[in-house]
């Protein structure tokens, strides 16, 4: 198998474009576990971790431009107030030192329907720049997930960052996982409320071929809030709004979990998110 | 962050004979450092998947991807075209038996013309790189007809069902009667419940290197639990005498039954001889699953009476073990589960059944608990049953019914050591409770943990008890003992004691009390471990928690042989009587006012002494075969836990809060091994109540791989609470009682219990699934 490692983003851009078999290595976590499970058997590896383009962050146009190789530790660290919600499901994700090598890029460009920082991605309207040697373009994350284990980057293009704004209201995120740390999820959930434009982010994870957004559930959700004058929120809403939670993901039965128990886990997770998000922001501890 | 603290019960008697050196440094009862542990903490402590040699070959198994089938045909020439391929064997090159097995002779070496089981052994492939050997097992045709597969272990018994093996798809039967015929009670509960299959889970892989020796002979080094066992059959497979099959033991990463069986070792020492070469065979994660045997699912259900004062009228119980497709320890399994299935209280009338049956579904054997673990859940839940109906709480109920020295067995064996399940549990109920509500901001401290899916929402506590008891040692009459070779000589001066036994360290610690048996009984600080091999007799298995009761039992009589034979010879030397003589700590040998009449290094100069002492505990029986009485255990341990866990109700959730336990360990060898073994036992039980389980579909693994087969993290594993009891047992050396195997078996009982009583569901399944609890599983 073949190494290869140039050195900043042109060169890596480049190589990508030269060797369309050559699988990109940023953490490594996805991969390593791939090629000793002998899942894969690339022609050649293509390291990304000698191009600082991927691995800095930074405030463009109002927005977070988060590189693809930041990792999920520094996510926690130095993101936790700007995207609340992706630290917060930073901090879910693998042990210590998965989070100090796996990066959100990495977890883009595996697209598991798993993947913990799909669900805040989407609740936070993310969009994922790809780029080649021939350009960049920007995909909102929604579209960007196209099939199990599938996204829209082509086979000459990277993921290079993902843009979000940062967070103008609260953001929650729960996942689901049969022990209480180092666990894929069984079913999670992404919650973003954004109050500047009076509008609901959601994000569904293990509950659909692909992580998707509940776009009944928010819209409903958005029209029903009280933003201004932040008022309780009535049951009788919080309980629609877990309902068509649930009803937007269609999970299915697998050996972490029946896809009963992850509808009805959606619903418990959605109605519990909310009521952490909301009381944020009338700004009572929760 | 387990805040335990250990608390030293009655002082036992040291049982030590005339010419005594009691005690010096790091003797028994203290807690030095493992010869191997800094090794181990520094990560340089070589294990069996570390084997090397220069110029080795790398084996490889071909597996079979179908539970049941047919094999028409094998065609190996593409594999055997492969640069780099050295051999490609098939059952045809098996020269001796072709088949092995513990206690039946029943598993093919290689697949003959069926497969029984997803994952057997097909063919074998040696090539200089483990790659090429992959590939080239690949490139191996195998022609199948596929058969249904038979996965349901009461169903396999109907007459109706085809047989998997020529005796029929019954291991074994145990039948237990006792009392009457048709008891009757005031008050009776039922229930029926099924243990999911766990997997030991070991963290070093199934690992071998096979060396030829050039004259027909091999060396093998492997990592296993029972070089002897595993020898014989290594000899039979290969048609070699045992003088020519040299077995060797290599590092050993944890065990828990799971290496009592054969895995690479025949099959690596074929491709050696074959080759010429050192071949050498480690099974990734996920061949581990298929690799080795695993715990036996159970369906149980079960019956208890008793009068209105709680005391127990009669009892029970049928019991299905599902063995896999071959028999493995399973007849050993069910005698367990039958003879000792109803828990240990005290019952007039007992009615059992435990069935252990041939499927397709993976082979079950030996672990940790042997058919103690799945019991347990049965009785200590239908124990609970009947403390709700009763109204009484249940660990009154435990303590008015449990054994105590004099209570007879359901085999009807006395129980002639203490037994205090009384006090175990009453023990447990003094400790005080953990807060209610620790630190909610802390999602560590809540279901789900960080995960956040609850700050406080839906969670509800519940406190459950469960006890263990648990045979020591082999049972029913097998001839259960072990070597030891024990050598004093002079090196630089000074008195080094040398100890040689076959017995496996599988990291539970057997060579720190080795040491330390030897340094109490002949005062010498410096005690040597010799290698593990089968140089020395058979120190049985490291296995029914009995190694430090049976070798070490073994090397204290080396030990005393040892000592006598170093006064014999110092009394000639110095013209006095023998009796008048006492060995001393620090090798110097003392006469009858206290003065120091010679030291060891005057004594030996350039020579030694040495014993080999081969020791068997006292004498076990078979159970009858009609009614399963018989005295066919030698000693039983006893451990009790208290759980106390939050449940999220709305999400099945759980978090263990604490998990105490009480046991009697009799003497205490080595305390800090001690509680360690508890923690860890404790922790397996936890992770079976809760999400341990190798999902089988249709004869087929679905989780083989620790992604999907969760075993307890750090935050899964709670403070635990410990406390030690020492009632020494006068039949046993230094009173001792086995220790692992109990924790293991009270632990998960006692959890699910506790979610039980957060729940208030019946949950009479384990592992406990979230949607168990919701209601959506
Ligand atoms: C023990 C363990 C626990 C884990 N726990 C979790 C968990 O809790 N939650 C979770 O979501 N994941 C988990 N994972 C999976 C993994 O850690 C994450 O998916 C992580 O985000 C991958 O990042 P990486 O940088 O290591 O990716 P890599 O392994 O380097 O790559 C992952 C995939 O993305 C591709 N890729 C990488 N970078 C790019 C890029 N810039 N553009 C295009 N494609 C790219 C690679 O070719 C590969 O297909 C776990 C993994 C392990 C081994």
């Amino acid at each position: 198998m073949e190494f290869l490692r140039p050195d900043g983003l042109p060169d890596v851009l480049e190589a990508r474009a030269a060797h369309p078999g050559a699988l990109p290595l940023m953490g490594g976590t996805d991969v390593m576990v791939a090629l000793n499970f002998d899942r894969r058997r690339p022609d050649a590896l293509l390291d990304l971790t000698r191009a600082p383009e991927l691995t800095a962050w930074d405030h463009v146009d109002g927005m977070v431009r988060l590189g693809a190789g930041v990792t999920y530790s520094r996510v926690i660290d130095e993101l936790a107030t700007e995207l609340p919600g992706l630290a917060i499901a930073s901090r879910t994700v693998g042990s210590p030192q998965i989070r100090n090598r796996g990066t959100v890029g990495g977890n883009l460009g595996a697209a598991s329907p798993a993947g913990d920082s799909h669900p805040a991605l989407l609740a936070g309207f993310a969009e994922v720049e790809l780029a080649s040697r021939d350009g960049v373009r920007r995909v909102p994350v929604d579209e960007f997930f196209t099939g199990v284990k599938q996204h829209a980057g082509r086979g000459d293009e990277l993921v290079t960052a993902v843009w979000i704004r940062p967070a103008t209201g609260p953001q929650q995120f729960s996942k689901i996982g049969t022990r209480n740390a180092m666990v894929i999820a069984v079913t999670s959930f992404g919650l973003a409320l954004h109050p500047d434009r009076e509008q609901v982010g959601t994000g569904l994870g293990s509950a659909a071929p692909t992580p998707r957004r509940a776009r009944d559930a928010e819209e409903f959700l958005g029209a029903e809030l009280d933003w201004s004058a932040r008022r309780d929120i009535r049951d009788s809403v919080a309980a629609e709004f877990a309902r068509l939670v649930a009803t937007a993901a269609s999970p299915i039965d697998d050996v972490r979990g029946t896809a009963a128990y992850r509808r009805h886990a959606l619903a418990v997770m959605a109605r519990r998110c909310l009521s952490w998000a909301w009381a944020e922001h009338q700004g009572r501890r929760h | 962050m387990t805040g335990f603290e250990t608390v030293a019960g009655v002082p036992s008697a040291t049982t030590a004979t005339g010419n005594t050196t009691t005690s010096t440094v790091d003797g028994v009862g203290t807690s030095p450092l493992r010869p191997d542990g800094t090794l181990k903490v520094a990560g340089e402590f070589a294990f069996a998947s570390d084997l090397w040699m220069d110029d080795m070959l790398w084996g490889v198994t071909l597996r079979s991807p179908h539970p049941h089938a047919r094999i028409t045909g094998i065609d190996l020439t593409q594999a055997l075209k492969l640069p780099g391929v050295f051999a490609v064997l098939t059952h045809e090159d098996v020269p001796g038996e072709k088949h092995f097995g513990l206690e039946h002779q029943d598993q093919p070496v290689l697949a003959i013309d069926r497969v029984r089981y997803q994952g057997e052994p097909i063919a074998l492939v040696a090539a200089d790189h483990p790659e090429t050997a992959r590939r080239a097992a690949q490139r191996i045709k195998v022609d199948y007809e596929v058969l249904a597969p038979i996965v349901d272990a009461e169903l396999a018994l109907r007459p109706e069902t085809p047989r998997l093996h020529e005796g029929g798809n019954l291991v074994r039967h145990v039948r237990v009667r006792t009392g009457e015929e048709n008891p009757t009670a005031d008050v009776v509960v039922s229930g029926a419940f099924e243990v999911g299959m766990q997997d030991q889970a070991f963290l070093g892989p199934e690992a071998g290197l096979a060396v030829p020796d050039g004259e027909g002979g091999i060396d093998l080094w492997v990592a296993t639990q029972w070089l002897h066992v595993d020898q014989r059959q290594v000899c039979a497979a290969l048609g070699l005498p045992p003088e020519q099959v040299r077995l060797r033991l290599s590092g050993v990463g944890g065990a828990f039954g799971g290496r009592e069986d054969l895995s690479m070792h025949v099959h690596g020492c074929l491709l050696a001889q074959r080759t010429g070469k050192p071949v050498k065979m480690v099974y990734n994660r996920e061949e581990s699953f298929f690799g080795h045997v695993h715990r036996h699912p159970a369906r149980m259900h079960y019956e208890y009476g008793a009068d209105r004062s709680g005391k127990l009228a009669y009892a029970r119980a049928t019991i299905h073990l599902d063995g896999g497709a071959y028999a493995s320890s399973t007849p050993a399994v069910v005698g367990n589960a039958g003879t000792m299935g109803l828990g240990p209280y005290d019952i007039p009338n007992i009615q059992i059944d435990c069935f252990g049956a041939y499927t397709n579904n993976p082979p079950c054997g030996a672990m940790r608990g042997f058919g103690s673990v799945q019991t347990a859940f049965a009785v200590e839940a239908t124990m609970d049953l009947l403390a709700a109906e009763l109204g009484l709480d249940p660990v009154e109920l435990r303590a008015r019914n449990g054994f105590r020295e004099g209570s007879r067995a359901p085999t009807g064996q006395l129980i002639d050591a203490p037994a205090p399940v009384a006090e175990l549990v009453e023990k447990l109920r003094a400790l005080p409770l953990p807060d209610e509500r620790p630190d909610a901001h802390d999602l560590r401290h809540l279901p789900g943990g960080v995960a956040n899916t609850t700050h406080g929402e839906g969670v509800r506590r519940g406190v459950g008890y469960a006890v263990a008891y648990k045979n020591v040692a082999f049972s029913e009459g097998f001839d259960d003992f072990s070597t030891a070779r024990v050598r004093v000589s002079i090196a630089g001066g000074q008195p080094v004691v040398t100890v040689h036994t076959a017995a496996a360290e599988v990291g539970q610690g057997l060579v720190t009390v080795e040491q330390q048996i030897c340094r109490t009984e002949l005062g010498i600080d410096r005690v040597v471990v010799a290698p593990q091999d089968t140089s020395v007799g058979s120190a049985g298995s490291s296995s029914a928690s009995r190694q430090t009761y049976v070798t070490g039992g073994a090397v204290k009589a080396a030990s005393e042989s040892v000592r006598r034979l170093l006064l014999t010879s110092a009394a000639t030397r110095l013209g006095r009587r023998r009796d008048d003589l006492q060995l001393a700590p620090g090798g110097v040998v003392l006469d009858g006012s206290g003065t120091v009449a010679i030291t060891l290094a005057d004594l030996l100069g350039d020579d030694h002494v040495e014993d080999t002492v081969e020791w068997r505990h006292r004498p076990t029986h078979p159970i009858d075969p009609e009614t399963g009485q018989g005295d066919a255990h030698v000693q039983y341990a006893f451990a009790a836990h208290r759980a106390v866990v939050d449940v999220d109700v709305e999400l099945g959730l759980v978090k263990v809060v604490e998990l105490a336990c009480v046991q009697d360990v009799g003497r205490a060898m080595h305390p800090q091994a001690v509680v360690g073994q508890i923690q860890g036992g404790s922790a397996q039980g936890l992770g079976l109540a809760l999400m341990e389980e190798i999902q089988v579909v249709g004869g087929r693994i679905t989780n083989p791989s620790f992604t999907d087969y969760l075993i307890p993290t750090i935050l899964d594993v709670p403070p635990m609470p410990i406390e030690v009891l020492e009632y020494a047992d006068p039949h046993a050396p230094y009173g001792l009682r086995g220790v692992g195997e109990a924790p293991t078996i009270s632990s998960g009982p006692a959890v699910a219990a506790a979610v039980r009583a957060a729940t208030g569901l019946p949950l009479s399944r384990v592992p406990i699934r979230p949607g168990d609890i919701t209601g959506t599983g």
